[in-house]
């Protein structure tokens, strides 16, 4: 076993790049996923039904699909229709088409929880508009979405793994490779679970923090 | 001016009004000679109405203080934000403020962890930094346990002292009676009398101030 740790340790390069890009994924997937999802969101809310409802079924229809279903309909389905991407655009794609669909309910959620009486005070008080938003309404959702977005954020790392199925270079990947070309399965797989973990960890104390922020402004 | 009124009467409907939080079907609203909510007859969009709200402060049932913001943030923030003074200047009249509520030792915490009586005495705070010319209260004291309505009802009456314009919705004969210059009581959405205090406590004129009267002053 030690013989297999010192050829993972080795190969540390490998590791470091995979986990590179599963970070750099993941981060792309955070931000690009969490603006569309606002979007979305407003869509979900929006007052006529015909576009609520649409986007409700085509949300709903997302999140029942497994990931890596999603990323074969995309990589190799959509070329039978005449539509090519390479694997990273597919990869990419994937990931925020799927998390958007979230992201879009988590922040739907949020809005209906933001006080109406705070709003209501925040007009009295001669607010309006982007400035109403910016420092009444925001503050709220930010301290009601962060866990379930912070959560999102570690399914989105853990849904990069897929992406080695298209050959993406990512974490898992990485791993996988070192250990088909060295025969080296325990320590490789442990060496990638480890570094998802320290990841994992990161994001949690970022979310922990900011709900004791949230809870001493609250009660 | 106190206005007055059984429940589900329409007090708070009117008070709303006035600076358009709800948009009255009929009618007009004044403040100092303007028409409140329109310009040349076109009704104000929100961010037109702000200005104009700016100019009354408005105390809530339920405080409505901003929870992300301490007492202190809670005071200045739409001086800073609405009225663009300078945060140093708003700093110090906050501090005055909560002073004369009596609040100033509770300035750097969050609204959560205060009374009730304190939470409004801060939201009296909050409307007085905007320096309005008009403060309406909107049933102030309503959601507060017995013993801790008198502070407020203290820090009110200071203010009717100042010479402040006040309409206050409330359910406090008592105050109404000795702080009001006038009472107006509605029932079922509409306005029925009018009357100084002394006029309206002990010979009220129409039939519907009498019964209320009847059932509410023991």
């Amino acid at each position: 076993m030690s013989h297999d740790l010192s050829i993972v340790l080795q190969h540390y390069t490998d590791f470091l790049f995979g986990l590179g890009n599963t970070l750099w994924l993941s981060a792309a997937t955070l931000i690009v996923g969490s603006l569309l999802g606002c979007v979305v969101a407003g869509l979900l809310l929006s007052p006529a039904r015909i576009v609520q409802r649409t986007t409700s079924i085509l949300v709903d229809g997302l999140r029942c699909v497994p990931f890596l279903l999603l990323v074969y309909l995309i990589y190799y389905g959509l070329p039978q229709l005449g539509i090519r991407f390479d694997r990273w655009t597919a990869g990419l794609s994937a990931l925020i088409i799927y998390h958007t669909a979230y992201f879009g309910e988590i922040i739907r959620g949020a809005w209906l929880n933001v006080s109406r009486d705070q709003v209501e005070a925040g007009r009295a008080f001669g607010y309006s508009g982007l400035l109403l938003f910016r420092r009444i309404i925001l503050p709220q959702l930010f301290f009601s979405s962060a866990p379930l977005i912070g959560n999102q954020s570690i399914y989105i790392m853990k849904d990069t793994a897929f992406l080695m199925i298209i050959t993406i270079p990512e974490l898992t990947f990485a791993a996988a490779s070192i250990q088909s070309t060295y025969f080296v399965p325990f320590a490789s797989f442990l060496a990638a679970v480890l570094l998802y973990w320290i990841v994992t960890l990161a994001i949690e104390r970022g979310v922990h923090r900011i709900e004791l922020a949230a809870e001493l402004r609250r009660a | 001016m106190c206005i007055l009124g059984p429940s589900g009467s329409g007090k708070s409907t009117l008070l709303r009004c006035i600076n358009f939080l709800e948009a009255p079907d009929e009618g007009e609203v004044f403040l100092r000679g303007e028409r409140v909510g329109f310009k040349d007859a076109v009704p104000q969009k929100e961010r037109d109405l702000g200005s104009t709200r700016a100019r009354m402060g408005m105390v809530f049932q339920h405080f409505n203080l901003w929870p992300h913001l301490t007492v202190l943030g809670n005071v200045i923030e739409s001086p800073v934000h609405v009225l663009r003074r300078p945060r140093a200047d708003s700093l110090e009249k906050a501090k005055g403020l909560l002073a004369m509520v009596g609040v100033a030792d509770k300035m750097h915490v969050y609204p959560h962890t205060l009374s009730g009586g304190q939470k409004q005495r801060v939201a009296i705070a909050r409307a007085l930094a905007m320096e309005p010319e008009v403060l309406l209260f909107d049933e102030p004291t309503s959601a507060l346990d017995p013993e801790i309505v008198g502070e407020v009802l203290a820090v009110m009456r200071k203010l009717v002292n100042d010479g402040r314009t006040m309409i206050v919705v409330t359910h406090e004969m008592a105050f109404a009676r000795d702080a009001g210059d006038t009472i107006v009581f509605m029932d079922a959405g509409a306005v029925v009398e009018t009357a100084p205090p002394e006029e309206f406590f002990t010979r009220p004129r129409t039939e519907r101030a009498q019964q209320f009267l009847q059932r509410y002053m023991r």
